[in-house]
């Protein structure tokens, strides 16, 4: 599968400050969420790959195209929500996103219509016709995400989407970024410092750590690779069935009369234990799988580098 | 496509020729801009002049109306090169308080609230964006300097015959030249300031401190160093250079004329420096 962003030694200085350290990776997910402790590059990573900060060394390509090569296909190709506040003056909102349509190279009267169906997408559409000096911190960030969609790109680039938004808000926002994702007609690189919003709306996860590449992993394939160590709420002689799973190469340990934790050996399967317990006659009245959550995955890059 | 699917949808039809994307901008701009109604009177005004002087032309070759007015016009006002040369310069005038008003805003609105970004991640470079927003004030100047004079030149030729036409070709080069010099110039440096100086006001100050000052100062220069090249400052002088020597006019000239045409691209080019060195998405601070 061609990668959607290859970063091969990727090296950026501004100033006279190296920002982005060597970075060597290929981002091929649907959905990539981009992590870092503040200062680690995400938004620098974000700037270069849309041609704004030159590259000192290495590449970098988007859809196996080069960006110094051919910088203006790509950003064809690209709809970028900048984290800050950025809008044009003194225009209503339907002719802000109709304007950056045309300038993406839509005519005039289909950049007004697609203006029209982006921003009833974002839910802004009873509001298309006010200012955007008017609009609450909410409404211009989901008039960020119309400008950024609204020439139907193929890589969205969302930098801190959920910034500053309230909790019904920044559901909604996560919820659009979602069902844009599962259209499968796009691909997403989502910057935030919330490992939740991450959490909720990306399938793969790229954290940068001081200009390098942390950790990139698939967060489900990274979850179910945890997926080893059981707690058990039993009721019955959780003794004699300790010891049997021990027979299984599994180690246990009891935590009082009703609970059993297990790490699972390779091989053993969850229902292997119920054959036993129905064995033994116990009861299984609860069973947990510890998740490693994306905290977890974070901490552990912050901590292994 | 309707409104109510609410969903994402691509996009993969045809799109515009790249080269044509930097009108977007001054077309967008024209709607705001008129919005004005002080600016749209201003606008309406810049065309009494060419409306006054397509009256004279007009009168010269009618011989009942010159009878029944009496006037000596002929003979006050002859169509000759210092007839075309003051329409250039009371044009020119015109222009500069057009770019006094929409000038300073262009480019600093888009610096505040950062929509520089905005226009740079899209397959749209800082060239084409310079060159949108220079549109926007190159189509309107020319739109009151060099189409009416050309306009009238046109109709002084029909009215006067071919031969007059082909006699006076120098007038169509000069009015070309001295006005599409005066509103690149006036273009350059209105954007060159606006995207330095957020505040319009302070702008509009610098603008036509710019324009006037020099002067005052080069005039100093010469009075104590005794010394006329302290006018190579002046935008006034250099312009009043350019156009004597384009119309063949008499107004006294403080500099060589090749002089005055290399410090206008000197100052060209330091505003063209000075505009790309601030419009850039993002800047970087050493």
């Amino acid at each position: 599968m061609q990668p959607i962003i290859d970063l091969d030694n990727l090296s950026v200085t501004l100033g006279k400050r190296p920002i982005l350290k060597n970075l060597k990776v290929e981002l091929t997910g649907r959905a990539i969420g981009l992590l870092g402790p503040n200062g680690a590059g995400k938004t620098t990573l974000i700037h270069t790959l849309l041609g704004f900060y030159p590259i000192n060394q290495g590449t970098a390509r988007i859809f196996g195209q080069d960006i110094r090569v051919a910088p203006k296909k790509i950003r064809g190709l690209i709809g970028y929500m900048p984290e800050r506040d950025a809008f044009i003056d003194g225009m209503s909102c339907i002719q802000f996103i109709q304007m950056m349509g045309e300038l993406s190279g839509l005519p005039s009267d289909i950049a007004l219509e697609r203006a029209h169906e982006a921003l009833f997408f974002v839910g802004l559409g009873e509001a298309r016709y006010r200012s955007i000096d008017t609009y609450s911190l909410g409404m211009k960030q989901l008039a960020k995400l119309a400008q950024a969609i609204v020439h139907g790109p193929k890589l969205l680039i969302l930098d801190e989407p959920t910034n500053g938004l309230d909790p019904p808000t920044r559901q909604r926002m996560l919820k659009l970024i979602r069902d844009i994702r599962d259209t499968n007609q796009v691909n997403i690189l989502l910057s935030s410092h919330l490992l939740r919003d991450v959490e909720e709306s990306c399938e793969e996860i790229l954290i940068l750590k001081d200009g390098r590449v942390a950790t990139y992993c698939d967060l489900e394939a990274e979850r179910k690779s945890n997926r080893k160590f059981l707690e058990m709420e039993t009721f019955g002689n959780n003794l004699i069935f300790g010891q049997a799973i021990a027979k299984l190469g599994c180690e246990y340990a009891l935590v009082g009369e009703k609970r059993i934790k297990i790490i699972l050996q390779d091989g053993v399967e969850v229902g292997d234990l119920y054959k036993i317990a129905a064995q033994y006659e116990l009861q299984i009245r609860r069973l947990n799988f510890k998740r490693d959550s994306l905290e977890d995955i974070f901490l552990k890059a912050m901590e292994d580098k | 496509m309707a409104v109510f699917e609410q969903k994402y949808k691509p996009y993969a039809d045809e799109l515009t020729p790249h080269w044509s994307r930097f009108l977007v901008i001054p077309r967008y701009a024209y709607k705001e801009i008129f919005q004005s109604r002080l600016f749209l009177a201003l606008f309406v005004s810049c065309f009494v002049y060419p409306l006054a002087c397509m009256l004279i032309v007009y009168l010269h070759h009618n011989a009942t109306a010159l009878e029944m007015l009496k006037l000596p016009i002929t003979q006050v006002i002859p169509i000759d090169l210092d007839f075309f040369y003051y329409f250039v310069v009371v044009q020119s005038t015109f222009g500069f308080f057009v770019t006094m008003f929409i000038g300073p805003t262009l480019v600093a609105k888009d610096v505040t609230n950062n929509a520089l970004a905005l226009y740079l991640c899209r397959p749209f470079s800082r060239f084409e964006y310079v060159l949108g927003k220079m549109a926007t004030l190159l189509i309107l100047l020319s739109l009151i300097t060099w189409l009416p004079g050309i306009l009238l030149f046109l109709l002084q030729s029909y009215l006067e015959g071919i031969s007059w036409l082909f006699g006076n070709l120098r007038i169509i080069f000069a009015i070309l030249v001295g006005s599409s010099i005066w509103i690149l110039l006036l273009a350059l440096m209105s954007q060159a300031i606006s995207a330095w100086v957020k505040w319009r006001v302070a702008a509009m100050g610098i603008l036509l401190g710019l324009f006037f000052i020099p002067n005052a100062m080069a005039a100093i220069i010469k009075g104590i160093f005794e010394t006329n090249w302290g006018y190579l400052i002046s935008t006034r002088s250099l312009m009043r250079t350019i156009l004597a020597d384009l119309f063949k006019h008499s107004t006294r000239i403080e500099i060589p004329v090749w002089s005055a045409w290399t410090a206008l691209l000197v100052i060209c080019a330091i505003c063209l420096f000075l505009l790309f060195k601030k419009v850039k998405a993002y800047e970087v601070i050493s």
